[in-house]
């Protein structure tokens, strides 16, 4: 296939490179600097798509990111597949494969089309309501066929080999948006000495200088970038970015943008000098000040059957020829509203090829642009417009006609001009997509005949976003606004300001308001006029939302779908609105506007994941012995971000080929060795936290419910710590090292909000307190020895004196143990005899080596939180977070022995434990529940009742927090909160399962081991 | 000084110590050695690591008698001794990181609780929970910039400025002692995924990682 | 993403920084012992909900870990002032509105989604309401 519609000369392209690509499986070739856009028009592809509903044949309308029609999805491999890619957007290169969204089998002829054609005035907006709401059932049956005809690309089902990143940005000055206004703003930024970065999406800078007709310092624009963009790249203090679009504009001037930096090069991200590099990159920038220099968006004009291809926007024909030396056709129909829309007639002409003539809407056209296409001789149409387009699969002709813009009807003087392309131009809307993220209301400019961004605190917009459109006009704007900007932030705007470049001033006639162009029909019955290209949105659909009573633009646009997507409303939001006005009888600034929302084009997931992903995904913490428990076995849990060994499967014993033991096997094993022999556990994930002052003791006594007054040095105390509302919020054990000195310890996954809730109320309520806390999580690592041999292993190792009067329960002792200094704390959380020893962490390795040196003839065995969990169970030892959801008070718990009502302060929690709702004596209390059947270990969550025969929905009277199977006991048991609980020992109550089976259980004490407590004290 | 109970918990003998990076080297061997790599990072491991808190004007001149440094008092600034080897650090209006060489902690502790006297103040060893990973090389600022969002640009971030703040998905201590040394203080549980994050984060630049 | 001035580090810091912990100036009743469940109660679980200026208790959880107070106006979500524990705001709604007349400003009761939806269809609004 040849290139048929390339000229000969011209275009900001390599001809010396061609390049072949594939699209819907036919290669093709272009050359180096096209987009997949401007390479497919070359070859003269009229249909790139499928449309979104009615399935009609959709061709290339527009030459930058507001294209509603080429979206493809690209990737030679199935891994490589990105969906939704803009071919206007896509920078073509060698091997590229392509493929319609939309379609099938395939985009020449298409099976949803014909359905499309007849089902389609059975079509109407809110269709999809309408006919699918019932019965509900049927959607997903539905939705299956609408998904597919609707095709909106497909992620790939293998893993993406490229990786991504992010790049966290600060400016003085970010400039959005690389064309005359934002390389205007560029120079006086830079001269200035500020921060600077440019951005824009484009893949070169220069925006529309790059096509235009005008000379800047007698040069051409494009020769005039070049200059610009090579002086600001020699700046320190500028960062230039293109291919970089801004995407989401937030608070406090936050702004994300997406760096497409290898897209252009290949579907995969090539290595350098072997060195991975990231596909695309988003940089989180933090700008003191923006410049928005996004320009415009030209407005097509709304006719019948403005859908064929061959129906484009003027400005991107104009495109087309001056950047990329393709002139999409050979016969022209230009249709305009507008003086500065003439130039793509006069681009059109010089490429050699026939304009058929040019329909304006304007009674008379007496600007410079006009005056030069009749001075060429082509023919100008006055106060008229092309009112339909005829053909199917390419424009055959232009139907035009006189049109009375006010009375909005034809009065006449049909013709039909044949052409293969219509080029239109309804004015030019500001891109104002990213001063709406803020949540802005952008204003309604009748001379701008669009809206432009309303005032966002550190930000100025400049140019044609700001309804300025004269080249030279432009650059003044911009080089003031930006001058104002730098001033407000402290830079000298004035001194160095750079010279503007001498641009010849362009006579302008203005431009009159065309939206939707009347037709002899009424719209209803005239043939369809689209709105919105992607989502297939007509002007008659439009009407008859509003005559079904959504007046306002909101409930229009999620009628009809108007702006939806990815779309995000870029060509056809205005001539939305301009219509819904017309039927509302009221004027566009009184219908408003719907507002955009991040992301302004679609952003690769790969991209907002960067680097948090696979390994990196979440931090993992580990204890000073991860090594270890790595090395013998350990399976992990995940406790918060730490991986604590879960339990640690031996091999089987005789086991042949090396099996190791499941979990229940191996947690049976440890449970019984920790009850019989001596087990260890690394505790170091426990929260500690060290408190120094005068104060500290007094602090206790008021975050904690007991009494912390006469806890002498050598002595430790468990706690409960609640919150005001009296509801249980951690729990754990602190030591007396001195009189002003104490270690307090917290559960693992408490242990940051314990020490900001410390924080909190030292810093907001009680600052007289002289106390301070330092947390010493990660200083200490922490090994329990437990077990009835615990004390003659420690003995081994350690010079503390162990005897039992010397160092009793609850004590606590430093010495050394195995040559390392190390306090020692007989706590248990097992109910046996226990040490446990805290050691600073570089020193835990050799501590726990030696233990297992010494303890190999106690049987010594490493266990892992299940066993824990198993082994505190049987001594009812509540878990905060399992047994209590922050609905538990201490006395809901049968924890009254904790709690100090006596004490002077009224520490937190204490009043909310009288208020009538945790006063009440029917509240679920904590109690142990022993299944009557033995082998049956309950379900952790499962709801209790106490009348199995109740009809559905019984009543619910608590619920199991804990439940295993315990080797030590013999069967299975639980702990569970259950309404009056305490009160009800030796009753039974009924847990009915999901599939029917109703388990039975008693009330019994959640202490099911040794109750006296003997075992832990010897 | 009965009311504080002092510990000194380094033993002499460092036989089978392990610093917080030993099981990421341990586990995976280092990247290959890169004659130009953008950065290099080292573990300076051991150190000694206390933090001290209490009113500036309490503390101010038993820190300059026993340290022989001024206690910074600007929010987020580092002094550091005419050696390199001692700093001191603001992290909070009350509160400072001292870093000494290993082994030095201990002394140095008893020197101050003794120049303070009675004056409130706390003052706790946190050397094994954290640790010190150094950057240098001609990208080491630009691998910041892919991990912090705090402005690490020469005119927000120069020499002597130190910050807690958020480092990918956990947060450290950044500092920059001298002109091309950056210094991250990591808690020890999280090390191993500052590591792995640093090193996956300058792979596009090439890494070297100088183990002693 | 707040970019929040911090008292305390003196500078501005990225929001990833800080935990917002709720209203600001909270009370807790001065003897609890002896305050009606009402009292307790309100200390406890109400807390206003404004449209505009709002007075917040923040901390520099990732930084200093101070507490402090931010005015924030909860509808463009500007931040008018921090300041320090201990310390009032020079900004309140009040003094916001009084500054608004002399300035001959109307306050603000835009945040409708829509620009045509404007307080002057306000009356549209209660017509319908009526």
């Amino acid at each position: 296939m040849t290139q048929i519609h390339r000229s000969n000369r011209g275009g900001r392209i390599d001809r010396s490179r061609e390049l072949s690509f594939t699209f819907n499986g036919k290669r093709y070739t272009g050359y180096a600097g096209d987009t997949l856009a401007s390479a497919l028009l070359a070859n003269g592809v009229d249909i790139v798509n499928r449309s979104f509903k009615y399935s009609r044949p959709r061709g290339i309308v527009a030459a930058g990111p507001e294209e509603p029609n080429a979206v493809v999805q690209l990737g030679a491999s199935e891994a490589a597949q990105v969906p939704n890619v803009r071919a206007t957007q896509q920078a073509l290169y060698e091997g590229l494969v392509a493929r319609s969204t939309n379609g099938w089998p395939n985009v020449q002829r298409d099976m949803m089309g014909m359905i499309g054609k007849l089902g389609g005035s059975f079509m109407p907006p809110g269709f999809y309501y309408k006919t699918f709401m019932a019965p509900a059932s049927m959607w997903m049956t539905y939705e299956k066929y609408i998904r597919k005809g609707a095709g909106l690309g497909r992620s790939p089902l293998e893993s993406d080999p490229d990786i991504y990143d992010h790049i966290n940005q600060h400016c003085d000055v970010l400039i959005i948006g690389g064309g005359a206004a934002g390389l205007a703003a560029a120079r006086i930024a830079a001269d200035s000495g500020a921060r600077v970065m440019l951005c824009d999406e484009q893949e070169e800078l220069g925006g529309s200088l790059l096509d235009s007709r005008e000379t800047l310092d007698g040069l051409p624009a494009p020769e005039w970038v070049s200059q610009v963009v090579t002086e600001l790249a020699g700046r320190e203090n500028v960062e230039l970015l293109p291919r970089t679009t801004a995407n989401g504009y937030h608070d406090h001037n936050f702004v994300t943008l997406h760096e497409r930096r290898t897209e252009h090069l290949r579907d995969t991200a090539p290595a350098v000098n072997r060195r991975p590099q990231a596909r695309s990159r988003l940089h989180r920038v933090r700008a003191r000040h923006v410049i928005l220099a996004t320009g415009t968006h030209e407005r097509p004009l709304v006719y019948g059957n403005n859908d064929v291809p061959g129906n484009l926007v003027a400005g991107a024909v104009s495109t087309y020829i001056r950047r990329f030396g393709v002139v999409p056709g050979h016969k022209l129909v230009l249709s305009v509203s507008n003086d500065h829309a003439y130039r793509t007639a006069l681009d059109w002409h010089e490429s050699g090829r026939e304009v058929v003539a040019i329909v304006d809407a304007r009674a008379t056209s007496q600007g410079e642009l006009a005056e030069q296409a009749r001075a060429l001789g082509i023919r100008i149409i006055n106060q008229s417009a092309v009112i339909e387009a005829k053909g199917s699969d390419r424009v055959t002709a232009a139907r035009i006609a006189r049109v009375d813009l006010d009375a909005f009807c034809v009065l006449g003087h049909e013709e039909t001009l044949s052409c293969d392309t219509i080029a239109s131009s309804g004015g030019y809307s500001p891109v104002i997509h990213l001063s709406s993220h803020t949540g802005t209301r952008p204003v309604w400019r009748d001379d701008v005949l669009g809206f432009v961004p309303g005032d966002v605190k550190g930000m100025t917009s400049v140019g044609g976003v700001h309804g300025v459109f004269a080249l030279k006009a432009v650059l003044e704007h911009a080089t003031e606004g930006t001058r104002r900007a730098l001033e407000a932030i402290g830079f000298d705007g004035a001194s160095s300001a750079p010279r503007l470049p001498d641009v010849a001033e362009r006579r302008e006639a203005p431009a009159c308001a065309l939206f939707q162009v009347p037709h002899v029909k009424s719209a209803m019955r005239a043939p369809k006029q689209f709105v919105d290209l992607q989502n297939d949105v007509t002007a008659a659909g439009i009407e008859l939302a509003t005559r079904e009573g959504f007046e306002s633009i909101e409930h229009v646009k999620r009628y009809t779908a108007l702006g939806f997507g990815t779309d995000q409303g870029k060509l056809g939001n205005i001539n939305g609105m301009a219509i819904a006005a017309r039927c509302l009888k009221r004027s566009i600034p009184e219908v408003g506007t719907t507002v955009f929302r991040p992301n302004y084009t679609p952003v690769t997931f790969g991209a907002i994941v960067g680097r948090h992903c696979r390994d990196l995904f979440d931090p993992e913490r580990y204890t000073a012995l991860h090594a270890w428990h790595v090395e013998h076995g350990a399976e992990f849990e995940d406790v918060g971000q730490w991986k604590r060994p879960w339990y640690f499967p031996q091999v089987r014993a005789g086991a042949v080929s090396g099996e190791r033991e499941s979990m229940a096997e191996a947690v049976a094993r440890e449970c019984l060795a920790v009850r019989e022999k001596v087990g260890i556990l690394d505790a170091s994930t426990l929260g500690k936290i060290d408190i120094q002052g005068p104060d500290a003791r007094e602090f206790l006594g008021r975050v904690y419910t007991n009494k912390w007054a006469k806890l002498a040095p050598g002595r430790v105390r468990y706690g409960l710590m609640c919150k005001d509302d009296g509801m249980l919020m951690d729990d754990g054990t602190t030591s007396c090292l001195a009189e002003n000195h104490f270690l307090m310890t917290t559960t693992t996954g408490g242990a940051a909000g314990v020490m900001e809730w410390l924080e909190l109320w030292h810093q907001t309520e009680w600052p007289e307190l002289e106390v301070y806390f330092t947390s010493v999580t990660d200083h200490w690592a922490t090994m329990t020895v437990t077990g009835p041999q615990a004390r003659k292993l420690m003995s081994e190792v350690t010079d503390i004196d162990l005897s039992p009067d010397q160092f009793k329960f609850m004590d606590w002792r430093e010495g050394n143990v195995a040559g390392i200094p190390a306090r020692v704390f007989r706590i248990s959380f097992t109910g046996e005899l226990a040490y446990e020893i805290n050691v600073q962490a570089n020193y835990a390795m050799p501590v726990w080596k030696a233990l297992f040196e010494k303890g190999d003839k106690y049987g010594l065995t490493p266990y892992g939180t299940e066993t824990m969990h198993v082994l505190r169970a049987e001594k009812g030892l509540i878990i905060v977070g399992q047994d209590t959801d922050g609905s538990v008070t201490p006395e809901d718990l049968g924890m009254q022995w904790a709690v100090g009502y006596d004490k002077p302060f009224s520490w937190i929690g204490k009043r909310a434990l009288t208020r009538p709702d945790t006063a009440r004596t029917d509240r679920k209390q904590f109690v142990g529940l022993k299944p009557r059947d033995p082998k049956v270990v309950l379900e952790e969550g499962a709801q209790i009742v106490f009348d199995p025969e109740q009809s559905i929905p019984m009543t619910m009277v608590g619920h199991v927090t804990s439940s295993y199977y315990s080797p030590n006991l013999g069967h299975g048991f639980a702990l569970a909160v259950i309404k009056g609980g305490r009160d009800r020992l030796g009753q039974t109550v009924y847990l009915p399962m999901k599939d029917g089976v109703v388990h039975e259980a008693e009330i019994v004490s959640p202490v099911f081991i040794d109750p006296k407590g003997e075992r832990q004290n010897v | 000084m009965s009311e504080i109970r002092e510990f000194d918990c380094r033993p002499n003998d460092q036989t089978g110590a392990e610093s917080p990076l030993a099981w990421s080297f341990q586990r995976g061997p280092a990247p290959a050695a890169d004659a130009q790599a953008g950065v290099t990072l080292r573990e300076s491991a051991f150190m000694g690591h206390l933090i001290l808190r209490g009113g500036a004007i309490v503390l101010d001149e038993a820190v300059r008698e026993v340290l022989g440094i001024n206690l910074p008092a600007r929010p987020n600034t580092l002094a550091v001794d005419a050696k390199g080897e001692r700093s001191i650090q603001w992290l909070s209006p009350d509160e400072w990181l001292i870093l000494v060489p290993g082994g030095e902690e201990f002394v140095l502790e008893k020197a101050l609780r003794h120049a303070l006297g009675q004056a409130h103040f706390s003052l706790v060893n946190v050397s094994g929970g954290q640790t010190v990973i150094t950057l240098r090389g001609p990208k080491a600022r630009e691998t910041l910039k892919k991990s912090t969002p705090y402005d690490v640009h020469p005119s927000a971030f120069p020499v002597g400025k130190g910050v807690t703040t958020i480092f990918a998905k956990t947060s450290l201590i950044l500092r920059q002692p001298q002109a091309d040394c950056w210094e991250l203080i990591v808690r020890r549980s999280f090390a191993d995924y500052v590591y792995r994050w640093l090193l996956d984060a300058a792979a596009e630049f090439g890494v070297t990682v100088e183990r002693r | 993403m707040f970019h929040i001035y911090c008292p305390y580090c003196e500078e501005h810091r990225e929001e990833e920084e800080f935990h917002p912990r709720g209203q600001a100036h909270l009370q807790r009743p001065a003897d609890p012992e002896n305050c009606s469940d009402k009292e307790w109660g309100d200390y406890l679980f109400f807390r206003d909900n404004p449209r505009g200026i709002h007075h917040e208790l923040w901390v520099h959880s990732v930084g200093c870990r101070k507490f402090f107070n931010i005015t924030r106006h909860t509808a463009n979500y500007e931040i008018l002032e921090t300041y320090k524990m201990g310390e009032r705001p020079s900004i309140t709604a009040e003094t916001l509105a009084a500054d608004e007349r002399q300035s001959g400003v109307q306050a603000a009761s835009g945040g409708w989604q829509t620009v045509g939806a404007r307080p002057e269809d306000e009356a549209l609004n209660t017509e319908a309401r009526a």
